[in-house]
């Protein structure tokens, strides 16, 4: 994960508490989108930024997780294209498995 | 209408593998923080040699000597499978190796910022005398060299930056002042090194279009990187100091940035220019960055493949008036991400893809061929970022199945069709649409294709000023020839006749 969004997102958690905080990732790729889940949970696996031995847990989820919670015409004008485009269930899977494993806020 | 045409086109590499080890940031970074790094003990060994560059498919692609299309039918891996007397020269440019690169960029410096060691001069006078673009004028500027001696000093001193081939220091890059951090010797090595390559690549166009250079108006520079000093640290200015260094006498130029979508803008500056008949042949030209040397090292490291963001990639356009021949920029079709469009990918593609296109009353699938952001796959998806065209295809598909241009069954077919593999090195700017231009104006004039859109894409958020993202999106087609072109707007000045007349009839009436 980008090391400037680590430094945002261990700030907001500090000065909101991280039970407070709720991370929705956008990422195109599974791989990607679990290791940003696991960044802002357990802490970063590149050991590279500031979140490096730094476990937030906080709750994390992917947007297509929320698609019941979010205006569908909202979703249509900006989500649907890529629903079609990428592999949603692989995504879910991914960021949800990780959330299960080391979110302390669900 | 009378459209801009695209005249000629040019594409340049310089395998850089001793740049990449200290000057591409992934490097320099771990340098500074941690130099005894396993990654830096490893990388080394992952680098590739000359010959290994010149035969790799994607750039032999990139110079002109395939055909995206069939650098697709390639197996891959394409680094284990070379391409069969591979030429460093092939009719759109080249690639260099490095001990020429350090050569060029000595002729390029203006202010005798570049030392060679005296004996690396002779060696590379030799070699530099072969090449068909470099005259005596051009040799004369190397000078004899100077004592390696004095080269370590200002190495030593931290008052340069050095020129290695391996383990042989064989020149260096001085500061340009003693306190000013906008000349820095490592910012005027990226400087020069922009410039070097950015000029490799201009002589090359000159070349490939037949074009005397004093007939070239204008020049629109495009690369990475901002020249200036601590009072103005973009002040510029790219163009006409590569200009100068190709003989274009009579042109003056300027520098356009956008990150990535650089190009897509220059390119669009170009056509306007010619187009409103400000000047009439532009030239569009970006050099190499040398930051983005092993931008994805690592991953490539760890995946035990070797590291293949080893080449600076540089590009160069020719922009004239209509000849009735060449492929013509439809500036009427022109696409872009509006600071109100939105950030998500969806708003992002309807800015750039279907709006310009809704708006010219053309079908998703009336475009024979996209060229997005062309980054060869083998670099990004070992390090994560997935199959950048490949992405960038479906989306423009789901966009299609979204507005009833095509069922959700055709995407894959869509995808093969209109889209074709990266193979251009992730320079930022330079797989950023433009690489396509090279062989989607040949296709075009063969008559394999009837048009395609480059789409450059940018992402401003890098420079901390905005969260916004930026596109810019434009119209190649083949030219209908300048009759039919005349017939067509004589027709529409006729319509226009009847519309003005029809509205004075109201006028009239509605003051009686």
């Amino acid at each position: 994960m980008d090391l400037e969004n680590q430094r945002r997102i261990k700030e907001l958690a500090e000065k909101y508490g991280a039970e407070n905080v709720v991370v929705i990732l956008g990422g195109s790729e599974a791989e990607a989108a679990g290791l940003a889940a696991e960044t802002v949970t357990a802490g970063d696996p590149t050991f590279a930024g500031p979140l490096a031995g730094v476990s937030l847990g906080l709750a994390v989820y992917h947007i297509f997780e929320l698609k019941d919670q979010i205006d569908e015409a909202l979703w249509d004008e900006h989500i649907s294209m890529m629903e079609m485009v990428l592999d949603v269930d692989e995504i879910i899977s991914e960021v949800s498995s990780i959330r299960e494993q080391y979110s302390q806020y669900k | 209408m009378n459209f801009p045409v695209i005249k000629a086109t040019a594409y340049a590499l310089v395998h850089a593998p001793n740049i990449l080890l200290e000057h591409g940031t992934t490097q320099s970074m771990e340098l500074a923080k941690n130099p005894e790094s396993e990654y830096l003990k490893k990388l080394p060994s992952h680098l590739r040699s000359y010959e290994e560059v010149v035969a790799y498919p994607p750039n032999q692609t990139y110079i002109g000597a395939i055909r995206p299309d069939d650098l697709a039918k390639m197996p891959q891996p394409w680094y284990e499978n070379r391409v069969e007397k591979a030429s460093r020269f092939a009719k759109y440019g080249e690639i260099m190796p490095e001990d020429e690169f350090y050569a060029l960029m000595k002729i390029v410096d203006a202010f005798d910022l570049v030392r060679l060691e005296k004996s690396f001069v002779q060696e590379v006078k030799a070699k530099l005398v072969q090449h068909p673009l470099f005259d005596e004028n051009d040799l004369a500027r190397l000078g004899e060299g100077v004592d390696l001696a004095e080269i370590e000093k200002v190495v030593n001193a931290h008052t340069a930056e050095a020129l290695r081939l391996g383990d042989r220091l064989v020149g260096s890059v001085s500061q340009a002042h003693d306190s000013d951090l906008a000349l820095t010797s490592h910012i005027m090595y990226e400087n020069l090194a922009a410039k070097a390559s950015a000029t490799l690549v201009l002589r090359h166009l000159i070349k490939n279009s037949g074009i005397d250079p004093l007939e070239i108006d204008y020049i629109v520079e495009c690369s990475e990187e901002a020249a200036g000093d601590m009072n103005q640290r973009g002040g510029g200015n790219f163009a006409k100091a590569i200009g100068e260094m190709c003989g274009l006498k009579n042109a003056t130029g300027s520098d356009v940035r956008s990150f990535c979508a650089g190009p897509a803008h220059a390119m669009v500056y170009a056509a306007a220019l010619v187009k409103a008949g400000v000047y009439k042949n532009v030239v569009v030209v970006a050099g190499g960055a040398t930051a983005k040397l092993g931008m994805n090292g690592r991953d490539h490291v760890n995946k035990g493949m070797p590291v293949l963001e080893d080449v600076l990639g540089a590009f160069a356009v020719l922009v004239t008036e209509n000849d009735g021949v060449n492929p013509i920029i439809r500036t009427d079709v022109v696409g872009r991400h509006k600071i109100g469009s939105g950030a998500s990918p969806q708003a992002v593609m309807s800015a750039l893809v279907t709006d310009p296109l809704d708006r010219a009353g053309i079908s998703i699938k009336d475009i024979d061929r996209y060229a997005p952001e062309m980054q060869n796959p083998e670099i990004t998806v070992p390090a994560g970022a997935g199959n950048v065209p490949e992405a960038n295809y479906k989306m423009i598909a789901a966009l299609g199945v979204k507005r009833g241009d095509l069922e959700r069954n055709e995407i894959n077919n869509f995808v093969a069709e209109h889209g074709m593999p990266g193979f251009a090195p992730t320079q930022g700017h330079i797989p950023s649409g433009v690489p396509f231009i090279g062989p989607g104006r040949e296709m075009i004039l063969e008559g394999s294709i009837k048009n395609f859109m480059i789409v450059g894409k940018g992402s401003l958020f890098l420079a901390r000023l905005t969260n916004l993202f930026d596109g810019v999106t434009f119209l190649v087609e083949k030219n209908p020839g300048l009759q039919a072109q005349v017939a067509d707007s004589s027709v529409s000045a006729d319509e226009v006749r009847r519309l003005i007349a029809e509205a004075m009839r109201e006028l009239a009436k509605s003051l009686a």
